[in-house]
C-alpha cells in the first residue's frame, strides 16, 4: 500500500511528511517538487509516475498532499482516503491551510500515525478518533474507558460510543439537492440530473434503530406487491419518484436495503450524511434561461437574458446569482434590469447579476450592451455557458420523506417522544445554459 | 499555542541548543525540544546527531512525548543501527502495559524499525499480541506481521506467524479479518515461492463475506480485493459471491464500489453471458458506475479510466448512458480528456447526432490539447458510424471555416483518413482544403494535405501549382513532408505526364542530389529509375489500390484488457499498463479472466480462429513493451496462473515432458545433446546432408503448411511478415518471409516468443543479414527448441511472437500446425500400442472426417509416416482398411490413432485417443493438411 505521505505548501515547502515503508527514500519528496508543483504546465493528470514511483495528489486551495507508492495499489482507495484525510484535519483545526498545517503538525503526525498503519488506512471516523487522539496529552482513563476506546475503534458499530444520554431526543433531516442542467441555446435540455443528499443531525440517547422511508418507486412497488391493495398503488404511482442509484453512509445496513429494501441504520451521535442519491427522469427545472446575444460590429455586442421560474407561486426562490461571461476584451458596459442588481466585474469577466428573491411562475430580464477593444489577435472567444445559482424551498426531484422511526429498546423512550424536523432544499449545481 | 514556531529556529548552534534541551529536568521543555527535533526533521535538516538524546525522552508516561520519540525512531534509527537497540527495552516493557493503546503503539512502532538485531526482539512480544485481548491490539499485530515479512521473510514462515495471521481470519472483530487479510495479500504477492500462502477455500469465503457486512469502509477494501482473486469451482458458487457482493455497490465510498465492480466483472466471465442472472447484474453495475462521476475530480478520473477499460469489455454495459460523460465546462482538463475517450467508445448509430453536436461544441474550447483531440473524435466517429460519416465531414468543413488554426491542421489530418476509409465519396471537399493550404505549419497536417493532393491530382486543376508552391522550400520541409511530396509529384506525373515533366524532374533532383537523407535519397532514386525504364510498372507500383483502414484503432489488446479488468480500480487500470511495467522487482503472478464454462465451445473456437487469422497489432504499444520484453525475465519456469482450474488431463499435458523429451532422444542417439538445441532423430547425419543439398531424405516431401500473412504491411508499419513452421529431421523451424513495403530500409531484427503451450522458444537469434531495402523481401529461418518456458495457451498452438526493428515493435499472433510436435521416435511397440488404447477411457476418445483423399491405405501411410506419424499395424475388416498409428508430442504426450479407409470412399474416418484431449483438433488439422499436401 502506501509508501508515503507528504504536504507541501504552495511553493513547494515540506510541511508534513511521513515515510511508512523503506522503498520510498527523501528523494521522493524532491521528485514531486520538481516533476508536479514546479512543472511549468499545468497538471495534466492526478496520478504521476516519476521512475518507477507513483504519486497520487490533490490539491486544496494552496496545500498540496501527495501520496506516493512503489506498488500497484488500489487508486480509488487512495484517493478516498485523502479526502477522508482532509475532513478529519478540517474537523480537528478547521480550515487546510498552510497556517493551521504549521500549527497542528504535531496533531497531523499523531493522525497519522493511528490512520495509516504501514500505508494500509484505519478507522478514520472523525468522532471515534476524538476520543482518544486529543493532543490534551493522555487522561489517565481508567480501564474500563480505554476498552470502551479499543472496542469502538474496531468495533461493529465503529461509529458512535456508548452511553450517550439526551434529555431531549431530537432529530433534523435536511433534504438538500443540487440540480444540474445543461441547455442548448435553443432552450433543449442536454443532460440534466439531481444529486441529492440527506443529511441528518440525531441527538439521541443509547443505541437507537433507526428506519427511514422515502418515496423511492422500487421500495414503494415492493411495498405494494406485500399490501396487494390497486387503490394505494395508483396513489403512490403519482407521488414515487424512480432514483437512479442510491448511496449510503457505512452505518446503514446494505445487505438489508439489498434485500428488503428497508433503509435500517443505528446513527452516528451528531450530524452526517446520511445518503446520497441520483435522480435523472422528471425533474421540476426550477429556472430557465433564456440568451440572446448579438455581436454588432467587431466593437460591440448586445446580450439579453431573461429568466423564468417555473414553480408554485406561493413559493419564493432565494440567492439568485446569474453569471454572464464576457469577452476578454471588454472595454466597457451598459446594464439594464428589471430587478435586483447587476455589475459588470472585469477581473472575473463576467455580468454578475444578483436578485435576493423571487416568487414561482415570474419573469425578469436583464440587457447589455458591451464595448469590446478592437485587437488583432485572432482568436476567437469561445462564449463560455451563463451559469446560474439559486435556492428553492423544495426538492425538484419529487423526493420525500415519508418516515423515519427510531426504537431504542433498552432506554425508556419511544418514537413518539422523538421530535423530528424535515427540511427540504433545492440548490443549483451546475446550471448552465449555452448562449 | 501554535506549532509555527517551531519551523521557524534558523539558528547556527542550533543543534547544541537542542541537546541541552532534550536533556532539560523540565517535562514541558523537553516535549517543546522534541516537537523542534521533528519539525527539522520534517524539512530535511539532518538531525540524527541528538539520537541518544531523544531516546532518553523515551521513557515517559506521556503519551503524547512517546509517539513524538517513536516518529523520530522511525526515521533515524536506521542510520544508528547500535543506538536503537537502547530503545529495545522500553518497547519491549511497553508491550505488556496494561494500556491497550501503549501496547499496540510498541508493536506498531517497532515494526517500523529496520534493525535487524531489534527485529529478533520483535517475535516474542508479536506473538504475544496477535493473541492478544484487545481487538485494537489484535488488528495492530496482524499488519506488523507483513511489516516483518517485508524486513524477513523467512522469519515470518519459520516462527509461525503465518498460522497465527491465518488463525485471524476466523476472529471475532471484523476490524481484525480485514487487517488480517490485507496482510496475508501483501505477503502473498512478494512470496517468492509464487504459490498462494492463503488458500481461499469456501470456509474462509464465508467468514470474509460476513466480516464484509460488519467492518470499516476500508476493511471491505481489502476484503473485496482479496475475494477478487478467489476462483470460485463452478457457477453456482460465483453467483452466490455476486449476491452477497452486488449490495456494496451502494456504498458511499468509491473505493468499495469499484472493487466491488472488480469482483462482479471477474466472476461474471464464469456464467453463461445471456443468462438472466448476467443480464441482471449488468443492469445493477451501471447506475453506480455513473454515480461515481458524481464524485470528487480525482475520484472521478480513475472512474473513467476504469470506465474506458469496462466499456471495452462489456460494450453494452453503458450504451445507454452516453449523457453522463458529456464534459462540463468546468472539469478539469484530465476529467475532460478521458470523458472524450469514453464517448468515442459508446458512439453509435443511435446517439451520433448528439455526440456529433457535443464534440462540435467542444472544437471552440480553449485548451489545445482538448480541442485537437475533439476534432480527431469527430474524424473517428466518421470513420466508426458509417451513416454519420456524411454529418461529421460537413462538421469538420465548418470547423476549417473557423480558421483556427491547429483546428484546421488537426481536420485534414483526419479528413485524409477519411478519404482512405470511403473512398471517391467526399472529394467535393477538396477545393475547401485547398484554400487552407498557407496556414498549415505542423508537419503532420503538411503532409497530409500533400498525400490529398497527390491522391487526387486529377481532380484538381492546379495540382502542379500546389505542389510546385511547396517546392521552394523543400529543404526546410520536415521529412515526413518531404517524401510525401516527393510521391505525390510522381503520382501527379503519372495521371498528368504532359505538363509536370519539369516539376517532377526538379523534385528527382531535390530529393537525390540535394539531400543529405538517406531515405528521401532512396526513394528518390527508386522513383527514378521506376519511370525512366517502365513508366507503365511505376504506374502500377505508385498508384496501386491501397487497403482500407480499420475502424477502430485504439482498442486494448484482448489478452492484456482481460489482465487489466482483473486489476479494476488499481494503479494497472490506471495506467492502462500491466502492473509488471510500473513496478519494481517481483509482482506476483500475472492475473487472467477465469475461463467461461458456460459459452459454447464451438463459438469460442471460432472466434479464436478469426483472431488468428487477423493477427492483431497492439496499437498501445509503449504499454506493452516493457511487459512482453520482460516477461522470459522476470517469470520463473514454472507453470503459471489459473492451472488449478484446469482439469487434470491438462496438467499432464503441461507437465514433465520436457525431460523426457530432452533424455529420451538423446539417449537413443547415444550422445546427448547440448542443452537448447533440438534433439536430433537417429537418421539425423544423413538428413542433415540432404537437407543442405536441399533433397529431404524421405520418399515423400515434408509436409509444411502454405505460408500465410501473420502481419500485414498497413499493421507492421510497412514491413509485411508471412511465415510458416516446418519440421524437418527433427527440427522445427519457423520459416519467415519478411517484405518491406516501406520507404526506407528496415534494419536491426530481432524476435520475441510469448510464453506458450509447448515452450516454443528460438534456438538461435533472428538473422537478418543485410538491412532491409524497400520492396525487397528475404527468407529466413528461424531454428526453435522446445526448452522454453510453458504456459497453457488457448487454443493449444496459438503462438504469439513480438518482432523488433529498426521501426518499432509489432505483436501478433499465430497458430502453429500441431504435426511439427511430432517426434521422430513416435513408433511405438505394438502390444504397447494395444494396452495403451485400452487403457485410456473411452471418453477420450474424438472422430473426426477427413474429406476428399483419393489415396490407399499405403499411400495415405507412407504420406503420414514423412511427418512422423507412424503406422503400427494395418488391418483388413470387411473390405475397409484400418491403419493403426502414434504419435508422440515433444511433450512426451501419446496419441494414438486409428483410420478407416473405405475402397472408392473419399473420406475417411479418424478416430483418435490420446490422455490429454485437448490436442485432438489440432492432430485432426495435422492429418488434414498432411493428406491434401
Amino acid at each position: 500500500m502506501l509508501g508515503g505521505l507528504f504536504i507541501y505548501n504552495h511553493k513547494g515547502e515540506v510541511l508534513i511528511s511521513r515515510v511508512y515503508r523503506d522503498d520510498i527514500g527523501r528523494n521522493a519528496v524532491d521528485a514531486f517538487r520538481v516533476n508536479v508543483i514546479h512543472a511549468r504546465q499545468q497538471v495534466r493528470s492526478p496520478v504521476t509516475n516519476i521512475a518507477r514511483t507513483s504519486f497520487f495528489h490533490i490539491k486544496r486551495a494552496n496545500i498540496w498532499v501527495a501520496a506516493v507508492t512503489k506498488q500497484n495499489v488500489n487508486a480509488s482507495q487512495v484517493f478516498e482516503f485523502l479526502l477522508k484525510m482532509l475532513e478529519v484535519m478540517s474537523s480537528y483545526f478547521g480550515k487546510i491551510s498552510e497556517e493551521n498545517v504549521k500549527n497542528n503538525f504535531v496533531l497531523i503526525y499523531e493522525l497519522l500515525d493511528e490512520i495509516l498503519d504501514f500505508g494500509y488506512p484505519q478507522n478514520t471516523d472523525t468522532g471515534v478518533l476524538k476520543t482518544f487522539i486529543t493532543q490534551q496529552g493522555i487522561k489517565t482513563a481508567s480501564k474500563e474507558e480505554q476498552s470502551q476506546i479499543t472496542s469502538q475503534v474496531t468495533g461493529q458499530i465503529g461509529w458512535r460510543r456508548e452511553g450517550i444520554k439526551y434529555r431531549r431526543n431530537e432529530l433534523f433531516l435536511d433534504v438538500i439537492e443540487y440540480v444540474n442542467l445543461l441547455m442548448s441555446p435553443q432552450g433543449q435540455v442536454l443532460s440534466a440530473h439531481v444529486a441529492g443528499k440527506v443529511v441528518m443531525k440525531s441527538y439521541l440517547s443509547g443505541m437507537p434503530e433507526c428506519k427511514f422511508g422515502i418515496n423511492d418507486k422500487i421500495v414503494m412497488d415492493a411495498k405494494m406487491d406485500v399490501a396487494g391493495s390497486s387503490d394505494e398503488s395508483q396513489r403512490s404511482g403519482k407521488t414515487s419518484i424512480a432514483i437512479d442509484d442510491c448511496q449510503f453512509h457505512q452505518c446503514v445496513k446494505l445487505s438489508k436495503f439489498e434485500t428488503e429494501h428497508s433503509i435500517s441504520f443505528v446513527p452516528p451521535d451528531g450530524e452526517f450524511e446520511l445518503m446520497r442519491y441520483r435522480t435523472t427522469k422528471d425533474i421540476s427545472l426550477p429556472f430557465r434561461v433564456i440568451p440572446l446575444v448579438r455581436e454588432v460590429g467587431r466593437t460591440k455586442m448586445e446580450v439579453k437574458v431573461v429568466i423564468k421560474s417555473n414553480f408554485k407561486p406561493s413559493l419564493l426562490a432565494q440567492k439568485i446569482e446569474v453569471r454572464i461571461p464576457t469577452p476578454l476584451n471588454t472595454s466597457g458596459v451598459q446594464l439594464i434590469c428589471m430587478k435586483g442588481k447587476a455589475k459588470y466585474k472585469a477581473s472575473e469577466n463576467a455580468i454578475v447579476w444578483k436578485i435576493k428573491r423571487m416568487g414561482g411562475m415570474k419573469e425578469s430580464q436583464i440587457s447589455a450592451e458591451i464595448e469590446l477593444l478592437q485587437t488583432d489577435t485572432k482568436k476567437k472567444w469561445t462564449r463560455p455557458p451563463i451559469s446560474m445559482n439559486f435556492e428553492v424551498p423544495f426538492a425538484p426531484s419529487g423526493f420525500k420523506v415519508r418516515y423515519l422511526k427510531v426504537f431504542e429498546s433498552k432506554l425508556n423512550y419511544s418514537d413518539h417522544d422523538v421530535i423530528k424536523w424535515v427540511r427540504y432544499i433545492g440548490r443549483s449545481g451546475l446550471y448552465e445554459t449555452r448562449c | 499555542m501554535t506549532d509555527s514556531k517551531y519551523f521557524t529556529t534558523t539558528k547556527k548552534g542550533e543543534i547544541f541548543e537542542l541537546k541541552s534541551e532534550l536533556n532539560s529536568d523540565k517535562k514541558e521543555k523537553k516535549k517543546e525540544a522534541v516537537k523542534k527535533v521533528i519539525a527539522s526533521m520534517t524539512v530535511g535538516k539532518d538531525v540524527s546527531a541528538l539520537f541518544p538524546d531523544v531516546v532518553n525522552c523515551m521513557q515517559t508516561d506521556n503519551l503524547e512525548l512517546k509517539k513524538l520519540v517513536y516518529l523520530y525512531l522511525m526515521n533515524y534509527a536506521k542510520s544508528q543501527p547500535d543506538m536503537a537497540i537502547m530503545a529495545v527495552n522500553t518497547f519491549v516493557k511497553d508491550c505488556e502495559d496494561p494500556n491497550p493503546l501503549i501496547r499496540a503503539l510498541a508493536v506498531r512502532t517497532m515494526g517500523c524499525i529496520r534493525v535487524d538485531k531489534i527485529t529478533e526482539y520483535l517475535c516474542e512480544p508479536l506473538r504475544k499480541c496477535l493473541k492478544d485481548e484487545d481487538p485494537y491490539v489484535r488488528k495492530t499485530a496482524a499488519i506488523c506481521v507483513a511489516k516483518l515479512h517485508d524486513i524477513n521473510a523467512s522469519m515470518v514462515e519459520d516462527q509461525g506467524f503465518l498460522d497465527q495471521l491465518k488463525e485471524l481470519l476466523s476472529d471475532s472483530n471484523p476490524m481484525v479479518v480485514a487487517n488480517a487479510v490485507a496482510s496475508l495479500t501483501e505477503i502473498n504477492e512478494a512470496s517468492s515461492s509464487g504459490q498462494p500462502l492463503m488458500e481461499l477455500n469456501a470456509a474462509t469465503m464465508n467468514k470474509l463475506l460476513t466480516a464484509l457486512n460488519e467492518c470499516t469502509e476500508w476493511g471491505q477494501v481489502f476484503i473485496l480485493d482479496a475475494l477478487s482473486q478467489y476462483s470460485p469451482k463452478d457457477e453456482r458458487e460465483a453467483q452466490s459471491i455476486c449476491e452477497r457482493i452486488t449490495p456494496r455497490l451502494a456504498h458511499a465510498n468509491a473505493a468499495v464500489v469499484l472493487s466491488a465492480v472488480k469482483c462482479l466483472m471477474k466472476f461474471m466471465e464464469l456464467m453463461v453471458s445471456d443468462s438472466e442472472f448476467v443480464k441482471n447484474l449488468t443492469k445493477k453495475l451501471a447506475p453506480p458506475l455513473v454515480t461515481l462521476l458524481s464524485s470528487e475530480p480525482e475520484v472521478q478520473y480513475v472512474a473513467l479510466r476504469n470506465i474506458n477499460l469496462i466499456v471495452q469489455k462489456r460494450p453494452d454495459l453503458l450504451k445507454h448512458e452516453m449523457k453522463v460523460f458529456f464534459v462540463k465546462y468546468n472539469d478539469p482538463i484530465y476529467v475532460k480528456l478521458e470523458k472524450l475517450d469514453i464517448m468515442i467508445r459508446l458512439a453509435s448509430e443511435a446517439n451520433i447526432v448528439q455526440v456529433l453536436s457535443e464534440l462540435k461544441e467542444y472544437a471552440t474550447e480553449v485548451d489545445v490539447d482538448f480541442v485537437r483531440k475533439a476534432v480527431r473524435a469527430i474524424g473517428r466517429c466518421a470513420i466508426k458510424v458509417e451513416t454519420s460519416a456524411e454529418r461529421c465531414v460537413s462538421t469538420l468543413l465548418d470547423l476549417i471555416q473557423t480558421k483556427v488554426n491547429y483546428v484546421v491542421q488537426e481536420a485534414i489530418v483526419v479528413i485524409k483518413d477519411i478519404f482512405r476509409k470511403y473512398p471517391n465519396k467526399y472529394e467535393s471537399i477538396i477545393s475547401t482544403l485547398c484554400e487552407n493550404l498557407d496556414t498549415l505549419d505542423e508537419p503532420e497536417a503538411r503532409a497530409s494535405m500533400i498525400w490529398i493532393i497527390g491522391e487526387y491530382a486529377e481532380r484538381i486543376d492546379n495540382a502542379d501549382e500546389l505542389l510546385e508552391s511547396f517546392l521552394e522550400g523543400f529543404h526546410d520541409e520536415n521529412t515526413q513532408v518531404q517524401l510525401q511530396l516527393l510521391t505525390a509529384i510522381v503520382k501527379l506525373f503519372l495521371k498528368r505526364p504532359t505538363d509536370t515533366q519539369e516539376l517532377v524532374q526538379q523534385v528527382l533532383s531535390l530529393a537525390t542530389q540535394d539531400s543529405d537523407n538517406p531515405d528521401l535519397r532512396d526513394r528518390g532514386f527508386i522513383y527514378w529509375r521506376l519511370l525512366s525504364t517502365d513508366p507503365g510498372a511505376a504506374k502500377e507500383v505508385v498508384l496501386a489500390e491501397k487497403p482500407l483502414i480499420a475502424e477502430e484503432t485504439d482498442l486494448i489488446e484482448p489478452t492484456l484488457l482481460d489482465e487489466l479488468i482483473c486489476h479494476i480500480a488499481s494503479l494497472a487500470s490506471v495506467y492502462h499498463k500491466p502492473p509488471s511495467a510500473f513496478v519494481e522487482g517481483r509482482t506476483g503472478l500475472r492475473r487472467a479472466l477465469p475461463k467461461s464454462s458456460g459459452g459454447s465451445d464451438n463459438d469460442s473456437a471460432g472466434d479464436q480462429q478469426q483472431q488468428q487469422q487477423q493477427p492483431t497489432v497492439i496499437p498501445n504499444q509503449d504499454s506493452l513493451i516493457p511487459d512482453l520484453l520482460n516477461m522470459d525475465i522476470n517469470a520463473p519456469p514454472v507453470v503459471p496462473t489459473a492451472q488449478s482450474a484446469f482439469s487434470g488431463g491438462t496438467l499432464d499435458l503441461l507437465g514433465g515432458g520436457l525431460d523426457s523429451l530432452l533424455g529420451g532422444s538423446g539417449a537413443e542417439v547415444g550422445s546427448s545433446p547440448a542443452p537448447g538445441i533440438p534433439p536430433v532423430a537417429p537418421s539425423s547425419t544423413a538428413g542433415l546432408l540432404g537437407d543442405i543439398f536441399g533433397i529431404t531424405s524421405s520418399s515423400a516431401p515434408v509436409y509444411s503448411p502454405p505460408k500465410q500473412i501473420w502481419l500485414p504491411a498497413n499493421r507492421g508499419k510497412g514491413m509485411e511478415i508471412t511465415g510458416t513452421f516446418s519440421r524437418k529431421n527433427g527440427v522445427i523451424s519457423m520459416d519467415l518471409t519478411l517484405h518491406n513495403k516501406a520507404m526506407q530500409p528496415i534494419t536491426g531484427f530481432a524476435i520475441q516468443l510469448n510464453k506458450n503451450s509447448f515452450g516454443i522458444t528460438p534456438a538461435a537469434p533472428l538473422n537478418v543479414p543485410a538491412p532491409l531495402a524497400p520492396n525487397q523481401s528475404i527468407d529466413v529461418s528461424l531454428i526453435l527448441s522446445t526448452s522454453g518456458p510453458v504456459q497453457r495457451m488457448d487454443p493449444l498452438t496459438n503462438l504469439q511472437v513480438a518482432i523488433k526493428n529498426s521501426v518499432d515493435v509489432f505483436y501478433f499472433a499465430t497458430v502453429m500446425p500441431m504435426h511439427i510436435f511430432f517426434c521422430e521416435d513416435g513408433a511405438m511397440d505394438k502390444r504397447v500400442f494395444l494396452s495403451t488404447w485400452k487403457d485410456i477411457p473411452s471418453q477420450n476418445e474424438v472422430q473426426f472426417n477427413i474429406e476428399n483423399i483419393n489415396m490407399n491405405a499405403d499411400g495415405i501411410s507412407n504420406k503420414l509416416q514423412s511427418s512422423n506419424i507412424f503406422t503400427i499395424a494395418k488391418r483388413n475388416v470387411e473390405g475397409q482398411d484400418m491403419l493403426y498409428q502414434s504419435i508422440k508430442l515433444t511433450n512426451g504426450i501419446w496419441v494414438l490413432t486409428e483410420l478407416k479407409v473405405q475402397p472408392g470412399n473419399t473420406t475417411i474416418v479418424l478416430s483418435l485417443k490420446s490422455r490429454a484431449t485437448d490436442v485432438a483438433q489440432g492432430i485432426f488439422e495435422a492429418f488434414d493438411g498432411i493428406l491434401h499436401f
